[in-house]
C-alpha cells in the first residue's frame, strides 16, 4: 500500500520535473495576478498595503486551482487512470498521492515566492510571516478541494471555467480566515484560533475529499 | 409500504401519479398562495417602524427557506439515487435545481428591494446574504456540471456527488461568514421556544410557505414528468398511457 503511494508520487513528480512549465507557470500567473491589483489600487500605500493580504490570497487561489485543471488529463486520455483504477491499491490512497503530487509541484513554488510578494504589498515582516504560514496550511486545502473538481470534470476539454466554478465556492471559508489571520497580525491582535481552524479545514479536507474524489472517478470512468 | 415505494420509483409508476396529481395541486397552490397573499397584505397589521414596507417578508423569508430546503433535498435526493441507484431520484435532482435557484434569486432579489429603504443599501456584505449568494453559486456549480457532461446519467451522478460535497460545506461556509460580519436582523422564527413575530404577522408567513412548497411541488412534478418524456418516449407503456388516455 505504501509502495503504492510512493510509486504513484514518484511517478507523477518525474512527470512535472520534466515539463517544468507545470510548476513555473503557476508561479508566474501569481506574481501577475498580484501586480495587476496593485495598478488598480493606484500609488496609495495605505490602500495596498490594507487590500495586500486579501489581493495575494485570492491570486493563490486561482493560481492553485487552474494549475489544478489538467491534473488528471492526460492520464485520463493515454488510460493510466483505468489502471489505477484497476490496481489493487485502494483509489482514495492513489488520489491522496496524487494530491501530495500536485501540491508539491504547485503549492510549494508559490509559497516560496510569497514572501516577496507580502514586501511588494508592503507588509511588514510579521504579517509576513503570518501570510507564509496560512498559504502553508491553505494550499494543501485547495489542492485536496481542486482535486475533486478535477475529477468531476474530468471528460470536459476546456474544464478551467467550470471547474473554478465548482470548487471556488467551497474555498470561501479559508480565504476568510486565511485574510483575517493576516489582518489581524497587522493589528498585532492574537491569530492562534485563526490558524486553528485553518488547520482543522486542511484536517476535514484530508478525510473526507479522498473518498468523495475516488467515487467521482469511479463515475466518470464508469461504462 | 416498502412496495408501494418501489413502485413509485419506477418512472410508469411515478408518471401516472403525477399524471393524476398535478391539476389538483395546482390548484391548491392558487388557493394557499392567494389566501396568504389577503393575510398578509390585507389583514396583517402596519408594522410600528417599517411601516408597509415589511410585508416583501411574506415573499421574502418562505423563498429563502425554500432556497435551503430545496438544497437538502437534493442532496438527500442525490444520495438516495446514488446508494439505491433510484434513476428517480437523480431526475429529482435534475429537476429541482432549477427551481432552488429561481428561488434562491427571488430571495436575493427582494432582499435587496427590501435592504434599500431599511438599511440605505441595495446590497450589504453581510453574513447570511452571502451566505445566500454562495447557495445560488452552488445551484449554478450543480446546473453547469450537469449539462456539461454529454452523458445524461454520468451526469447526474457527477451532480449528486458534488451536492453531497456542498452540503457537508454549507454549515462551514454559513458560520465562516457569520464569524466574519453581520448587519442582518436574527432569525425571528425559530422551531424551539417562543417566535419574536406576532401571530397576525405570523400566520400569513406560515400560509405563504406552505403556499411556496406546493408551488414547488406542483413545478417539480410538471418538470419531472417532461424529464421523464424526455428520456423514455420511445418505450411502450408511455404509448400506451397516451392512447388510453
Amino acid at each position: 500500500m505504501t509502495r503504492a503511494f510512493g510509486a504513484l508520487l514518484k511517478r507523477d513528480l518525474t512527470l512535472v520535473a520534466r515539463t517544468p512549465g507545470d510548476y513555473t507557470t503557476p508561479v508566474i500567473f501569481f506574481v501577475v495576478c498580484t501586480t495587476l491589483f496593485s495598478f488598480v489600487a493606484g500609488k496609495d500605500i495605505a490602500v495596498l498595503k490594507s487590500i495586500g493580504p486579501g489581493v495575494i490570497w485570492v491570486s493563490a487561489l486561482l493560481a492553485s486551482m487552474l494549475s489544478l485543471e489538467g491534473l488528471f488529463r492526460s492520464d485520463y486520455e493515454d488510460g493510466t487512470l483505468e489502471q489505477i483504477l484497476t490496481a489493487p491499491a485502494p483509489l482514495p490512497l492513489m488520489v491522496l498521492a496524487k494530491a501530495f503530487a500536485h501540491w508539491i509541484s504547485a503549492g510549494v513554488p508559490l509559497l516560496l515566492i510569497s514572501p516577496i510578494l507580502g514586501i511588494l504589498m508592503n507588509l511588514d515582516s510579521h504579517s509576513t510571516t503570518i501570510l507564509v504560514v496560512t498559504i502553508a496550511i491553505s494550499t494543501p486545502t485547495f489542492s485536496l478541494i481542486g482535486i475533486f473538481g478535477a475529477a468531476l470534470v474530468i471528460s470536459q476539454k476546456k474544464a478551467g471555467m467550470l471547474l473554478s466554478l465548482l470548487t471556488l465556492p467551497l474555498c470561501v471559508p479559508i480565504l476568510i480566515f486565511s485574510v483575517s489571520a493576516v489582518s489581524a497580525a497587522a493589528d498585532q491582535l492574537p491569530i492562534s484560533g485563526h490558524l486553528m481552524l485553518l488547520g482543522a479545514f486542511f484536517v476535514f479536507t484530508l478525510t473526507l475529499s479522498p473518498f468523495g474524489t475516488a467515487g467521482a472517478l469511479r463515475i466518470m470512468l464508469s461504462n | 409500504m416498502w412496495l408501494w415505494f418501489h413502485k413509485l420509483s419506477t418512472a410508469r409508476h411515478f408518471y401516472a401519479l403525477a399524471t393524476r396529481l398535478t391539476p389538483w395541486l395546482g390548484w391548491l397552490t392558487g388557493l394557499t398562495i392567494a389566501l396568504g397573499l389577503y393575510l398578509g397584505l390585507v389583514v396583517a397589521p402596519i408594522d410600528y417602524q417599517q411601516k408597509d414596507a415589511y410585508r416583501i417578508m411574506f415573499v421574502h423569508v418562505p423563498s429563502a427557506w425554500m432556497s435551503m430546503m430545496i438544497y437538502t433535498m437534493m442532496a438527500v435526493s442525490g444520495a438516495i439515487g446514488l446508494i439505491w441507484r433510484i434513476k428517480l431520484a437523480h431526475v429529482a435532482c435534475t429537476a429541482a435545481a432549477t427551481i432552488g435557484a429561481s428561488f434562491t434569486l427571488i430571495t436575493l432579489v427582494t432582499g435587496s428591494i427590501w435592504g434599500k429603504p431599511m438599511w440605505g443599501a441595495w446590497w450589504a456584505w453581510d453574513a447570511r446574504l452571502t451566505s445566500e449568494l454562495i447557495l445560488l453559486f452552488l445551484y449554478l456549480g450543480f446546473i453547469a456540471l450537469e449539462s456539461a457532461i454529454p452523458d445524461r446519467t454520468k451526469g447526474q451522478k457527477a451532480g449528486a456527488i458534488l451536492l453531497l460535497a456542498g452540503v457537508v460545506n454549507i454549515p462551514i461556509i454559513h458560520y465562516s461568514v457569520l464569524w466574519w460580519h453581520t448587519l442582518h436582523q436574527t432569525a425571528s422564527v425559530s422551531k424551539f421556544g417562543i417566535p419574536s413575530i406576532h401571530i397576525s404577522m405570523l400566520t400569513p408567513l406560515l400560509v405563504m410557505t406552505v403556499g411556496f412548497m406546493l408551488l414547488f411541488l406542483t413545478i417539480l412534478a410538471l418538470r419531472m414528468r417532461a424529464m421523464i418524456l424526455e428520456t423514455e418516449y420511445q418505450s411502450k407503456w408511455l404509448r400506451q398511457l397516451e392512447e388510453s388516455g
